[in-house]
């Protein structure tokens, strides 16, 4: 802005303001109003929500998935989706930084005397794409599975088989989300899909054997799962090698399958399969 | 010769205050008992002049045109009060340390009269007061008015908001559960990150590698003390500005249109 337009500014906004109206009492009564809204809203969210605590914390626990409040989630996705260890960084800490930089530099680079949205397209075309950029990656950031659980049903040939290859599949399916294994592999809903390649179809691929020899002599980076000893392993490998391609939607859909009171959403990935 | 705008005259139910000139009438004890209030106001204002300045800040002008939307700033600010009420409450009760933090929480919800709602409030007032943050920064972004004059109260409000985002790290912590617990240490872990000062961040944050009592009484000092300090020092100078500088009328309401009426006084 130059001179002149901040003069012209200037002088339009008293002639604005001598039209106005004193804060006192016309205008302050719209704050009260607002006021009362905001308090009541808040204590209607204490008396519904409450505040609740999860059990006491425990630095020893391994299971627990940590999640941020709903408004991190963005920043929760971007450390989700951000793979490459040398762009971690840059997505956790440099995209906030930069952001925060650009918002707090908006009026020295926004030259532009004027205001009005619609004479600002780019200023505000820019607003609504990152506003929908943030709900959006909220919006993923809320919808992802946990690492630490898996959320797939049974495939049909482990639901028509008897109980105790039932138990041992679903025996399997606890070990494998306990064991972290999400961390590098995404599993259906589940996991972080990558270092390591995705497990959801991991049964085509490879044999029962073949899994179970990998548990025990991965190539790095993966660890070692032999300390578990060889009934955990033949477990998880059962559970490993029963994920395959099609016919999971129907098995999927008809049971739940997390014992944590998570909703199962098996169904929808082997859906997204080839 | 322009006509002064006077300022609105005394409500009937209030006496017009003696003039030098006045006779003087004789008031017995129950008279002058009636005029203490007045006189104590008056004693404070002759040593402040707060007048001036509750005149000032009270029956300034605003712009026609002015709507809802701009309710929202009072908005964050009757949240961010809130949170300021119920935290002292929670604070007569809370300790500190990780051997007792959660019961103490536990104590508060369970125990204590109308302790649940209390922390409910502070929990979910947080959430509230980001939303509004939010809103109140939208309509200052598409109504423009964070432009001249007003380009140093659009940083003050980015720094508040930031300030208010590190207010939730921190606070979320506190109760010591597993969820506070489990969000602190990737928290970390992510500033950690960072580059040149992410190695120290730990360091100066958690007290240690690891999040310990030492982290939560920093946490603590930093969401009792030091940020709500910064806020309050911060909002007030908001605030100042926002009174001094003058409330944007929203930008489609044009003065050319309505000058007409202007004119006349300004003969």
């Amino acid at each position: 802005m130059n001179q002149r337009e901040k003069e012209e500014y200037l002088r339009e906004y008293a002639v604005l303001k001598a039209q106005g109206k004193p804060f006192f009492p016309y205008i302050i009564v719209k704050d009260g109003v607002m006021m009362i809204v905001v308090i009541g809203t808040i204590m209607l969210l204490s008396l519904l929500l409450g505040g609740e605590l999860t059990a006491k914390a425990d630095a020893t626990t391994t299971t627990y998935a940590p999640r941020p409040e709903w408004y991190y989630f963005w920043a929760f996705e971007l450390l989700r989706v951000v793979k490459p260890p040398y762009l971690v960084g840059l997505a956790t800490v440099g995209i906030p930084t930069i952001s925060i930089l650009l918002l707090i530099l908006l009026p020295f680079y926004d030259r532009n005397p004027e205001r009005h949205p619609l004479r600002r397209p780019i200023a505000t075309t820019t607003g609504i794409f990152l506003i929908g950029a943030m709900f959006f990656l909220s919006y993923l950031g809320a919808e992802a599975g946990a690492p630490s659980r898996i959320e797939l049903g049974p495939p049909p040939a482990i639901q028509e088989a008897d109980q105790a290859t039932q138990t041992k599949w679903d025996l399997g399916r606890k070990l494998v989300a306990q064991s972290s294994c999400g961390g590098c592999h995404k599993i259906g809903e589940n996991g972080n899909d990558g270092p390591g390649p995705p497990l959801t179809e991991i049964g085509d691929r490879l044999k029962e054997g073949a899994i179970r020899e990998t548990l025990i002599n991965p190539t790095a980076p993966m660890p070692s799962f032999a300390d578990l000893g060889a009934d955990q392993i033949d477990k998880m490998a059962f559970f490993l090698s029963s994920l395959k391609s099609g016919g999971e939607d129907e098995g999927a859909s008809a049971t739940g399958a997390e014992g944590g009171g998570a909703e199962s959403e098996g169904g929808s990935a082997p859906s997204k399969a080839p | 010769m322009a006509k002064l705008k006077l300022l609105p005259s005394l409500p009937v139910g209030l006496r017009a205050p003696t003039r030098p000139g006045d006779p003087v009438e004789k008031k017995g004890p129950i008279g002058h008992a009636q005029d203490a209030g007045i006189h104590a106001v008056d004693w404070v204002d002759e040593r402040t002049s707060l007048s001036g300045t509750m005149r000032w800040v009270m029956f300034r002008p605003i712009p026609k045109g002015t709507n809802w939307f701009y309710t929202l700033g009072t908005a964050t600010m009757v949240a961010f009060i809130n949170q300021v009420i119920t935290g002292i409450v929670l604070g007569m009760y809370y300790e500190p340390s990780a051997t007792r933090a959660y019961e103490s929480m536990k104590y508060i919800n369970n125990e204590v009269f109308l302790g649940e709602f209390v922390h409910g409030m502070h929990r979910w007032g947080s959430t509230v007061m980001v939303v509004l943050i939010f809103l109140h920064m939208a309509r200052t972004f598409f109504f423009g008015a964070y432009k001249y004059p007003r380009e140093l109260n659009w940083v003050i409000g980015v720094v508040l908001l930031v300030l208010t985002m590190l207010m939730s790290v921190t606070g979320y912590l506190l109760p010591f559960d597993q969820r506070a617990y489990w969000a602190s240490v990737v928290a970390m872990n992510i500033a950690g990150n960072a580059p040149i000062v992410g190695p120290f961040t730990p360091d100066i944050a958690l007290g240690g590698p690891d999040v310990t009592t030492l982290t939560l009484s920093r946490f603590y000092l930093i969401h009792m003390m030091i940020i709500p300090g910064a806020l309050i020092g911060l909002i007030g100078a908001h605030l100042y500005l926002v009174i001094k500088l003058g409330t944007t009328a929203p930008p489609w309401v044009r003065a050319d249109k309505v000058s007409a009426g202007l004119k006349e006084h300004q003969e």
